[in-house]
């Protein structure tokens, strides 16, 4: 549990910290990892099949997220010829 | 055939709608054949149910048709109902029939304009609203077509647009009837709140019998309806919006401003004249408004120099007729009046609308002249109209209603020689002034050429309403002359007689002859002065004073001058003071404390999704933390 916190906090350090675009997706990749982690461990500590169950769904819908976030990036790189997420920062009000 | 009734309105109505949906999209001819023909298959109804009605008249006199009760609110239920009489029969079968000749007309005359499905759709929704209003069983739905046919008389006067007089002259049109309208609004609340009802008939038959005669409500009541009689009439001291009326096109000054709207004024004192029977004072102020407007639209009319203007003021001096017959109670002679007038007058419009047409948009009389050859309909029509207007007598319709009136106003019980004499001095006026604009339209040197020649379209609705300009008044004709009065006796079981007054002066064969010179004087003035010594009248015009009371009359005796500072300008001063007052403060201040938020709020949206991420972690955070400590 405590390594799953750590690894969290990392990633929200990341998250926060990063201006490349792939940076950023590799944080939320430790973030959802850290976050499946704690469920196995959990699911193991009271020996219930949950927590693996759980892990189950977060790893398909990490695989689509990155998919998504992949796609989203390239157009990006298209678009401004460069992967600084400030770069992308038009639309403000 | 009285099961047909209800397709008088509703006819029109549908082709309002399809008109004002699809109309622009579709050929002129198509137009020209929806617009026209839904009123001539109106008239065509009309003339059926008259028909059934004088061969076999329904029990009591009266037919009525209930289609469906409109609103029920406690005991306020009024239907939509039609209600017949001899009454509203005459007034739907004339105002059917002219309006059915004037869309005929108008489907030449406004050929070249692009407007022209618009204008087809506004008139056809007239004929629907006249008709509501004069078949209407009780007064809350006769007031939905008083309302209706303002509203097209708004629209029609503002047709043309683009200019910004045109919608000047709509607006002060619908803010002077306006006026009346209130009155007359607050009159069905009183009626209502101490009647119970606003059935109109069971609402003359419960004020005659709880109200005794000279009644102070009566006298309220029936002086609220007369104000917005007054106003939708045009009659003194809410006479000031016809004139300018006559900004719409030539046709709608023909059917709305003449023939039919304005006398909707008459009809509905006529229709409510049991309520004007229990008040005698209001009875009177309406012989008095009519006697004192005829005179002064009279003046008006003498000195305007606009061929539409002259003719506007004729209508308000002859509606000024219908009062003043109305005012003696004689009832039956109004609507034979109304009659004649709405034959008369909208021919005579017809044909100021084929000259102004026939000389490039030209309005001024002082600028025709000579016409009598090139235009020989428009010549006819007008001597034709212009007499039966002015009373030629024994030959025109004119002569046979306005005399009835003028024998009513001294021999019935309410009359009087004062109101009398009044009616004597307008029917010179009028002779002067009608022959004053076609001694100056037709005589004369000649001095534009004719542009334009008129179709068929535009020559037989005159030629129709020259025939009906003549032998309308043969309808009625009085005792010296053979004593026919078949239109009265129609009238009688709708509209009581005027009671006599005993011990006459005069006898009506006086009264008729005294008329006739009084009209012979008019034609004599008039030929004198425009035609044979011209020289006569610019010398009395340019005197001091004689320049001083043209230019009075000319301006429709200061009314226009009185109202403007009266009423217009300390409106506009008051608004233009008050434009900051506390209520505007306090949305201005809302809207700039809008602002300021927005202001600041917008600098949070900086597009860096760094600080977005940020802002949603340090949200979770706070949550957490509340979620965990509380």
């Amino acid at each position: 549990m405590t390594l799953a916190a750590v690894l969290f906090a990392l990633g929200v350090a990341g998250l926060l910290v990063r201006r490349n675009l792939l940076f950023i997706l590799m944080s939320i990749e430790v973030m959802l990892n850290a976050a499946g982690l704690a469920f196995v461990a959990v699911g193991a500590r009271w020996a219930q099949a949950d927590g693996q169950v759980m892990f189950i769904f977060i790893l398909a819908m990490a695989a689509s997220e990155v998919s998504v976030g992949l796609a989203l990036v390239l157009q990006l790189y298209h678009q401004f010829e460069s992967l600084d997420a400030d770069a992308a920062s038009q639309m403000k009000g | 055939m009285f099961e047909l009734l209800f397709l008088v309105p509703i006819i029109p109505f549908a082709s309002f709608i399809w008109l004002a949906t699809v109309g622009s999209r579709t050929s002129r001819n198509a137009v020209a054949a929806v617009g026209v023909g839904s009123i001539a298959a109106c008239t065509a109804i009309s003339l059926l149910i008259t028909a059934s009605y004088l061969a076999a008249p329904p029990a009591g006199g009266a037919y009525i048709q209930v289609l469906w009760r409109w609103i029920a609110v406690d005991s306020f239920m009024p239907q939509i109902s039609f209600y017949l009489d001899t009454l509203s029969l005459i007034m739907m079968l004339v105002v059917s029939f002219v309006s059915f000749i004037i869309h005929l007309y108008s489907a030449e005359f406004m050929l070249e304009d692009e407007g022209y499905s618009r204008f087809f759709a506004y008139m056809n929704l007239f004929v629907a609203s006249m008709m509501t209003l004069l078949l209407a069983n009780n007064l809350l739905f006769l007031y939905l077509g008083w309302e209706g046919v303002g509203l097209c008389s708004y629209l029609l006067i503002g047709f043309w647009y683009q200019d910004n007089a045109n919608g000047t002259a709509a607006q002060k049109a619908f803010i002077v009837t306006r006026v009346g309208d209130t009155a007359f609004a607050i009159g069905l609340f009183l009626l209502f709140s101490h009647l119970g009802t606003l059935d109109i008939q069971e609402l003359m038959h419960r004020a005659a019998q709880q109200w005794p005669i000279g009644s102070s409500l009566a006298v309220v009541a029936s002086a609220l309806l007369l104000g917005g009689a007054v106003g939708k009439s045009a009659q003194l001291p809410l006479q000031t919006w016809l004139p300018d009326a006559m900004a719409g096109p030539t046709p709608t000054s023909a059917l709305i401003h003449a023939a039919t709207m304005v006398t909707a004024g008459v009809y509905l004192i006529a229709r409510t004249h049991v309520l004007f029977s229990l008040a005698p004072p209001t009875q009177l102020a309406v012989a008095v408004v009519g006697a004192a407007t005829l005179l002064l639209a009279g003046c008006s009319a003498v000195v305007q120099s606009d061929i539409k203007r002259v003719l506007a003021y004729s209508t308000i001096s002859q509606i000024g007729y219908m009062f003043l017959a109305l005012g003696v109670g004689a009832w039956s002679a109004a609507i034979f009046h109304f009659m004649t007038h709405a034959f008369f007058k909208a021919l005579l419009f017809l044909v100021a609308g084929m000259v102004i047409q026939a000389l490039h948009e030209e309005h001024d009389i002082f600028r025709m002249g000579g016409l009598r050859k090139d235009l020989p309909y428009a010549f006819w029509g007008f001597v034709i109209g212009g007499s039966a207007l002015a009373g030629l007598p024994l030959i025109t319709a004119g002569f046979y209603s306005k005399d009835l009136i003028l024998w009513q106003t001294w021999s019935s019980s309410q009359g009087s020689p004062v109101l009398w004499i009044a009616g004597m001095v307008g029917v010179l006026l009028t002779s002067l002034y009608i022959y004053r604009l076609i001694f100056l339209v037709f005589y004369g040197e000649k001095q534009m050429e004719v542009s334009h020649r008129p179709g068929w379209r535009i020559k037989l609705p005159i030629v129709v309403l020259c025939v009906l300009a003549i032998v309308g008044g043969f309808v009625n004709i009085p005792k010296a002359l053979g004593n026919v009065p078949a239109f009265t006796n129609l009238l009688h079981s709708a509209l009581p007689q005027a009671a006599e007054r005993q011990g006459t002066a005069i006898t009506e064969t006086l009264s008729e002859g005294i008329a006739a010179i009084s009209f012979a004087l008019g034609l004599a003035l008039a030929y004198l002065l425009f035609l044979k010594k011209q020289s006569l009248a610019e010398s009395m015009a340019s005197a001091a004073l004689g320049r001083a009371i043209h230019r009075f009359w000319f301006a429709d005796w200061g009314m226009d001058w009185l109202y403007d500072h009266l009423f217009v300008r300390p409106v506009l001063w008051f608004a233009n003071v008050d434009r900051n007052d506390f209520i505007d403060s306090f949305y201005i201040g809302l809207a700039r404390l809008n602002e300021l938020t927005w202001r600041a709020l917008r600098t949070t949206e900086n597009g860096r999704i760094g600080w977005y991420a940020a802002g949603i972690t340090a949200g979770t955070v706070v949550f957490l933390a509340i979620v965990l400590w509380t």
